[in-house]
């Protein structure tokens, strides 16, 4: 079997790829030469007003503008046709062909959502933004592969950690070595250093990227929260001691605190299920404070809500925490019915930890800006309590910019995950993760660069996507 | 002024004690000992073996004793061993048990003996951080300029084509953590089979195989263009897009501003409105800014110095932490809580200079 080239039948595109690519640097170039060459040429009519053409500059800008959209057709004739094609479209005609489920599920979010945007708030007015909306779009991307990959075991073409003889460190396109009648024929983005599809591990590995980065940064927004309302409304002692605290975590440089926190030998000490008995508390706390303080005048709704809310949230917590094999049993292992695996408990309690005094800085310093306000007055004479104010006066008003956060600490999380597997901290050495994968293909970059440069753009891609779809969503509140 | 400066170095000695309180409680988990003795000794001992070792290195006593040996409060500890050898936290090795102090801490200017690399922490960590020093001057030189510049050039006319083209490219640059430029880097300017350095190499424009050096291992004895630039280069992308966005943001404020436009309708040329009227006084938030991007240069120092390879700060801290060398670790935790405490109130002390519209009481 042939090796599968970049574009296969394709490569009439390249041409005019290359071509489109050259004009527009070219001519982006130029544009910024022409800002600096005065503008001239206007015509003054009879009444007085002056018109100038576009001039050298503007045209320049426009010409650079339609180059640009002239490179992304081409980039989409490629998905498309390969799409359509398969492998005879070349390694990237067959890697589209792989991500159909995804381009199906974005293409239908994307026409539900501009279908419907001014009936959706927040969320319809990002695709207002074309930042925000590529954004979006790079962040779907991800989280569709996660879970096409994670739950229906779609588009990966091997399994992540089987390994083929003959195929180690082989560029991508090789024909698998010794493949049956069922297996997909080829290594599309290569072989890393042992043997295995390079591809499939950057598919499989966005599932535990997709998993704990979001739910981390909920969890540190818990934290956050629920200790930074007080720390910023009341102030006094208990926002020094807070604050003293938070400031003493942030002043660890992250590295070390992950050696820390993560290393084996910690996991043994059973540290890292202490601090994950505390830490996941404080949703529950969220959570109760939050029914009780709205509900608390009415006792019959509110001890349904809590009494619900609280017995499975405690559940969880419970099931979560405990875990048969660790130092913590506090259930039986009858109603014990999921365990996290350790590696990932450790490194979701440590970027959680890394995480939450960072929020609690932003919260504390948007309650205390907030409950200086008219509305939280207000509230005071009607004879409120604190938590009332707190949870339903201020932290609705401070949702802009958390939101925007929330994003951006989103990407940052990716990041630090990325660094625990740069460091091979946590997640076990054949873990599919793309930090992991990373560190694993960096010893021989210079030689063999295509295992560590799949995750590493893969990874840099939803970072990207996160930024963006912030940046795009601060635009958006701050024009309300 | 003068008691504002003293309370916060006083905040920063009480951040110090409580943090090195927690690294030593940490490194002196009972796993963590034991892994200590281990690499130390053998990697086959048995679990007496193990004791015996701790018990005779002064591991076995309280935490507060040993920690209070550690600042050189407590007396350090003196154990005759099982196997007859005298040894003691002043005894260096080589050096007569009689002549040794009875003190010897943090407050006798002693860092004690890395396990690791078998030599005084003090003298491991001024060296480290020379070569350390070295790199975040450079990344200093090459950050800090191109950041403004770009963030000056996409402020002064906010919404302009040149404003967002910078934008999405400062967005690029803090999108892209240190561990994925540095690769792309590498793969790109250091591959000799693959990206630019081949293509050069046939044109004949470079004379070696590639145009950088993947290594800067070299650069501990003689940084030179080729082995030094991807480091610097790597960890000064990441930090420039957060500053660059600081200052295009602070730059569009000040172009807002009422003075600003008091001088167009002056007709003061764009020109000069941005050198003169407006760059001073967008400056200032980019300050602090600057100053607090220093710890997170750190973090890069880490990453980008086991990449590279280099031999400096980052990986000595790496090295201890993966060897467990505890007293390593408590310096190194210690400079870096100085460094982050220290540009924190160097930039407040600085944006009161900058900014005559703040004063502390």
């Amino acid at each position: 079997m042939e090796p599968l080239t970049w574009t296969g039948n394709l490569s009439f595109l390249n041409l005019p790829l290359q071509t489109a690519a050259i004009l527009f640097f070219i001519l982006a170039l130029l544009q910024i030469l022409a800002g600096f060459v005065p503008q001239r040429g206007s015509t003054i009519y009879h009444d007085s007003t002056v018109a100038g053409g576009p001039g050298l500059h503007g045209w320049s800008a426009r010409l650079t503008l339609w180059s640009f959209y002239l490179v992304l057709l081409i980039c989409a004739a490629f998905l498309v046709l390969g799409m359509l094609m398969g492998t005879s479209g070349g390694i990237i005609g067959a890697v589209s062909r792989q991500f159909v489920p995804v381009w199906v599920a974005l293409a239908i979010t994307f026409f539900l959502s501009l279908r419907y945007r001014r009936r959706l708030g927040l969320y319809g007015k990002l695709f207002d933004s074309t930042i925000g909306m590529v954004g979006f779009g790079l962040v779907m991307f991800w989280v569709f592969t996660a879970i096409f990959a994670g739950v229906f075991d779609m588009i990966y073409t091997h399994a992540p950690l089987e390994q083929a003889s003959g195929m180690k460190n082989k560029l991508p396109g090789t024909p698998m070595n010794g493949a049956e009648a069922e297996d997909f024929q080829w290594y599309l983005f290569g072989g890393d250093n042992l043997a295995r599809d390079v591809f499939s591990r950057m598919v499989v590995g966005s599932v535990t990227v997709i998993l704990i980065a979001p739910l981390a940064t909920i969890f540190a927004f818990m934290v956050g929260i629920t200790l930074g309302l007080p720390a910023g409304y009341y102030g006094g002692r208990l926002d020094t001691v807070l604050s003293f605290s938070a400031n003493l975590i942030l002043a660890f440089p992250v590295i070390l605190l992950f050696y820390l926190l993560v290393t084996p030998e910690i996991r043994e000490s059973g540290l890292p299920n202490y601090m994950a008995v505390v830490l996941f508390v404080f949703p529950l706390i969220f959570l109760g404070v939050l029914i009780n303080s709205r509900f608390h005048t009415q006792p019959q709704k509110n001890t349904l809500f809590l009494v619900l809310a609280l017995g499975i949230g405690g559940w969880l917590y419970l099931t979560l925490v405990s875990d048969q094999s660790s130092v913590i049993r506090l259930l039986p292992s009858s109603l014990d019915f999921f365990n996290i695996p350790g590696g990932i408990l450790v490194v979701f309690v440590s970027v959680v930890f890394v995480n939450s005094p960072t929020v609690f800085r932003i919260v504390r310093g948007l309650a205390m800006d907030i409950k200086t306000r008219d509305y939280v007055a207000a509230a005071q004479t009607r004879g409120e309590g604190p938590w009332y104010i707190m949870l339903w006066e201020i932290l609705p008003n401070a949702r802009g910019p958390l939101i925007v956060d929330f994003c951006l600490r989103i990407g940052y999380t990716t990041i630090l995950l990325g660094t625990l597997g740069f460091f091979g901290l946590g997640l076990p050495p054949e873990s599919p993760d793309w930090g992991t994968t990373i560190n694993d293909g960096r010893k021989l970059l210079s030689i063999f660069p295509h295992p560590a440069l799949a995750p590493a753009l893969a990874l840099l891609s939803l970072v990207l996507g996160l930024n963006l779809l912030a940046d795009g969503l601060r635009e958006e509140s701050l024009k309300d | 002024m003068g008691l504002f400066i003293l309370r916060r170095v006083a905040v920063m000695l009480l951040t110090a004690l409580c943090l090195t309180f927690i690294v030593f409680t940490l490194t002196n988990l009972e796993p963590n000992l034991e892994k200590l003795a281990k690499t130390q000794g053998n990697m086959r001992m048995t679990d007496e073996q193990v004791e015996t070792w701790l018990s005779n290195r002064g591991y076995r006593d309280n935490l507060l004793s040993k920690y209070g040996q550690w600042l050189g409060v407590v007396p350090g500890y003196v154990i005759t061993g099982t196997d007859g050898e005298l040894r003691g936290k002043c005894i260096r090795p080589g050096m007569e048990a009689s002549g040794a102090p009875r003190f010897c801490g943090v407050v006798q200017g002693d860092w004690g003996w890395s396990t690791r690399f078998r030599e005084e922490v003090g003298s491991i960590i001024a060296k480290r951080l020379g070569a350390t020093g070295w790199l975040m001057l450079a990344v200093m030189c090459v950050m800090v300029p191109g950041a403004l510049i770009i963030g000056v050039l996409a402020g002064m006319r906010e919404g302009s084509r040149l404003d967002r083209g910078l934008s999405t490219v400062s967005i690029l640059t803090t999108a892209t953590p240190e561990y994925v430029s540095g690769v792309i880097f590498i793969a790109l300017l250091a591959s000799t089979k693959y990206g630019l350095s081949p293509l050069l190499a046939e044109w004949g424009m470079i004379e070696g195989k590639s145009l950088f050096k993947g290594t800067a291992t070299s650069a501990m004895k003689d940084i030179t263009f080729a082995n030094f630039t991807l480091p610097v280069l790597t960890i000064a992308l990441y930090g420039m897009g957060y500053i660059a966005r600081m200052t295009r943001a602070s730059m569009t404020e000040v172009m807002t501003a009422q003075y600003i436009r008091t001088a167009r309708l002056k007709g003061v040329s764009f020109q000069n409105i941005v050198m003169k009227h407006a760059l001073r006084n967008a400056l200032i938030a980019p300050f602090t800014v600057i100053m607090l991007q220093f710890p997170w240069l750190l973090n890069g120092v880490v990453i980008v110095e086991t990449l590279f390879n280099y031999k400096g700060f980052g990986w000595t801290l790496v090295e201890a932490a993966g060897n467990n060398d505890i007293e390593m670790l408590l310096g190194v935790s210690v400079v870096s809580v100085f460094v982050v405490l220290v540009t924190q109130l160097i930039s407040d002390i600085g944006y009161v200079y900058l900014n005559p519209r703040i004063r502390i009481s």
